[in-house]
């Protein structure tokens, strides 16, 4: 106890002593108070979310961690561009931290924005171990704001998040309390007819697939910077400033639909790269997303920053106001979405081509083991985004009516690199098996796969096609992730890719960082369960170290 | 353990190509590139039962595993005690592997023990277990005994989501004998069935799960008429208190 109010005095100096780019980090067991329960975790400094990390710039940083824990850490800087040795993954980076001992990194800040930090070791990264990382550029910024807050999210389970592993493995809908039930069932005969729906729980059976699974871990309280909704995170402001509010989306599992009702936002970056603004009502950030969005509340009232989960089973609440206390309202979860046959689109085995391809979502001339899915019951509205399957039930609309930020608006500020043509094509397709929530690239889990290799020098296109019925945040380490918008050079560049089920997403990497790197679905549950990949660039100026690593391939587990 | 000697393992072998490596390559201690391994214990029934004969019996169907994705040890229980009698008109153990053989299947074999008041037996085991279309869990084994005789099991299991925590299951447990072991009781051809209906409520998580539920036995062809002979009824209802548990 003594040494965790230690570490956390020594937390509050941090920002004091920490000039000059020397920063100092210990590993902490931690107590999380959600407001819902308290639950032991880990945490930075004595605090879980750890400090916020404020570089330059141009800088070059020496960050010391201290590995107070019985068991070995390591802590990834979430989007950062560095030398591989310095990106925290133990196994793949470098051999991790032992119990008491202490690792520096070092490393050239390269780049601007917003970005995160966490531990790359077991699950500790789900228990609390993450923190936000804020990085000045050396110019100007082509956005002006007033003040800043860092609003950074998670999803906090009571369960510790082996046990959360150990569940899913047992009984893959442990948590999902949203199945549909006998009343449901009732209640679309009494919509849709008898008939309609007795297809359609048959179409879904005769698959062993549900339409309720959008959320696999339910039961959390949503944190807004280590706050739960009752607690409420309270950012201040004065009437008429511009805020500048740094998104960051540290769950284990959960998306969330994000709106402050009475403003609009303007994004003006997406996973710590300027895009050209875009204002809108709400939008959805992916697990290990960063929005940044600037709001500009006009008088002297309590504004709520709402996030609620994709599924709506959890939310996290915060607010902006003019002084401590005050409170706006807090809206109500919105109904769950449910998947529809659209987000089965790209089962194996299934033809559902014309249904994606079909811009009216008609499903006429499908044949699916003589079901006939025209009688299904298919979300009304017709929302769509290029970025869900034609008739997906997980398109986002905003509570108000208005804007919905989309994948395809997004549109770089400036262009990171030359546009020019990926000299190959690689298909990852998403797989899994939710029965035995076993989940894979190709088919793949990490255990049974080879190093992906990647040849210095060489733009490679990535074609990610999502076979399963879950969303899966890929983050490719090391090096930057363009999105394919079809803006060809205004393409977002991006550090995790949102691959929505059903679809297929490309981005293109061009590849300018020796060494071996992570490539992982961020759902903390799916990469532990296999989708997972290790990336090897052979070549390049560190030649050397390369050459090492194809000798630890063949000779070590790594 | 395992992950210990693999670990020792994957030292053992890198040992030789240290020199070439240099002192910063990475070694993967994170357990991250083993299978998963993982544990559980559930128990689908752990109850008293009543019957309408006033036979006072506590039950339990059980199973602790461990294992990866590929392959799991299954340790697998049921038991039946008549409190009255204080014997076990029942007491099955089930040592088994288990290895996926398709997406929704796994196949199963091993042995079962059983030890009940009277004759034991031993038998070899071969399954399959997994979830059917249209969510019926289901799981269907071939017994041959340690006296040459053979009989299969066929177990399936349906649940009725009244809300998501209020659940009632229903489950059907039918044996069926291919050749007569007088000694135990057992006739060729159908031997009994137990069917159960049984109606819970998720207490904690799904770890706890009390339920209250119906139960009946029957008996079949000969297996009833030795029955009958003994002076044992053939058919039983019950009324059963009890909880689904696991962890």
């Amino acid at each position: 106890m003594k040494k965790a109010l230690m570490a956390g005095a020594l937390g509050l100096l941090m920002p004091v002593i920490a000039a000059a780019g020397e920063y100092n980090i210990t590993v902490d067991r931690v107590m999380i108070d959600t407001g819902d329960f308290v639950k032991e975790g880990i945490g930075y400094n004595g605090a879980s979310p750890g400090p916020v990390l404020r570089f330059k710039e141009g800088e070059t940083v020496t960050i010391n961690v201290t590995n107070n824990l019985d068991e070995p850490t390591s802590i990834h800087w979430h989007g950062l561009i560095l030398p591989y040795q310095q990106d925290g993954v133990p196994g793949i980076s470098f051999d991790g931290i032992p119990a008491g001992e202490t690792f520096t990194y070092e490393f050239p800040i390269v780049q601007s924005g917003t970005y995160w930090y966490h531990s790359h070791s077991g699950f500790q990264e789900p228990n609390g171990a993450y923190g936000a990382i804020v990085i000045e550029p050396e110019g100007r910024e082509p956005f002006r704001y007033d003040r800043e807050y860092v609003v950074q999210l998670t999803d906090k389970h009571p369960h510790d998040a082996n046990r959360v592993m150990r569940n899913l493995k047992m009984m893959p809908d442990y948590y999902n309390r949203q199945q549909q039930t006998v009343g449901d069932f009732f209640a679309d005969i009494s919509k849709h007819g008898f008939m309609t729906t007795l297809q359609d729980r048959l179409a879904w059976g005769d698959m062993r697939m549900m339409k309720a699974d959008v959320e696999d871990v339910q039961g959390f309280t949503g944190l807004i910077n280590g706050k739960g909704p009752e607690q409420n995170w309270t950012g201040l402001f004065e009437p008429g400033e511009r805020i500048r509010l740094r998104f960051i989306n540290s769950s284990a599992m959960a998306y969330f639909d994000i709106r402050i009702p009475g403003l609009e936002m303007t994004v003006v970056q997406a996973d710590g790269n300027n895009v050209q603004p875009v204002t809108v009502d709400e939008f959805r950030i992916g697990v290990a997303e960063t929005y940044d969005v600037i709001v500009r509340p006009k008088i002297a009232e309590a504004y709520t920053i709402f996030a609620e989960s994709m599924g709506r089973s959890g939310y996290a609440r915060a607010t902006l106001a003019p002084e401590e206390g005050m409170e706006g309202p807090v809206p109500e979860l919105r109904e769950a979405p449910l998947l529809t046959m659209a987000d089965m689109g790209g089962m194996p085995g299934m033809d559902h081509g014309d249904m994606t391809a079909d811009a009216s979502g008609s499903m006429e001339g499908m044949d699916h083991s003589g079901m006939d899915h025209g009688a299904m019951i298919m979300v009304e509205g017709g929302a769509s985004d290029p970025f869900y399957a034609e008739g997906s039930g997980l398109v986002p609309v905003a509570a108000n009516g208005g804007k919905f930020l989309s994948y395809a608006d997004l549109r770089a500020q400036n262009p990171l690199y030359e546009e020019r043509e990926p000299t190959r094509e690689i298909e990852l397709r998403l797989t899994g098996n939710m029965e035995r929530y076993s989940w894979s690239i190709n088919g793949v889990k990490y255990e049974d796969a080879e190093p992906l290799k990647l040849q210095y020098g060489e733009r490679v296109r990535f074609k990610f096609v999502n076979e399963t019925m879950m969303t899966h945040p890929m983050h490719l380490h090391g090096m930057w992730s363009i999105l394919d918008v079809g803006a060809g050079e205004w393409n977002p560049v991006k550090h995790v890719i949102s691959v929505q089920p059903g679809t297929t997403v490309y981005m293109e990497t061009e590849v300018d960082a020796p060494g071996q790197w992570a490539f992982h679905c961020h759902l903390s549950y799916h990469a532990a369960s296999g989708m997972f990949r290790k990336v090897v660039v052979e070549g390049g100026p560190d030649q050397g170290n390369t050459a090492g690593v194809e000798v630890a391939k063949d000779g070590g587990d790594t | 353990m395992r992950n210990l000697t693999l670990s020792v393992f994957a030292v053992a072998l890198t040992l030789p190509s240290l020199p070439a490596l240099g002192s910063d390559m990475p070694r993967d201690d994170s357990g991250r590139k083993d299978a998963l391994t993982l544990w559980g214990v559930q128990f689908e029934e752990l109850e008293y039962r009543y019957s309408d004969d006033d036979e006072e019996v506590g039950v339990w169907n059980g199973d602790a595993f461990y294992g990866t994705d590929e392959l799991k040890f299954r340790w697998q229980s049921k038991g039946e005690y008549a409190i009255a009698e204080q014997a076990y008109e029942k007491l099955e153990n089930q040592l088994l592997l288990q290895t996926p053989v398709s997406d929704f299947f796994d196949a199963k074999a091993g042995i079962r023990i059983d030890t009940p008041e009277g004759p034991d037996r031993t038998y070899g085991v071969l399954g399959m277990t997994g979830l059917a279309p249209h969510w019926f869990e289901v799981d269907a084994s071939l017994y041959v005994s340690d006296e040459g005789d053979t009989s299969a099991e066929f177990d399936a299991e349906y649940e009725l989501l009244f809300t998501n925590h209020l659940i009632l299951s229903a489950a059907l447990d039918a044996t069926v004998a291919f050749s007569e072991d007088r000694e135990i009781g057992v006739g060729k051809g159908l031997v009994s069935t137990e069917t159960g209906l049984r109606l819970s409520y998720d207490l904690i998580d799904r770890s706890f799960s009390p339920y209250l539920g119906v139960v009946h036995e029957r008996k079949y062809g000969d297996t009833a008429d030795f029955a009958e002979a003994e002076g044992g009824g053939t058919e039983d209802w019950f009324a059963v208190i009890g909880a689904r548990v696991s962890f």
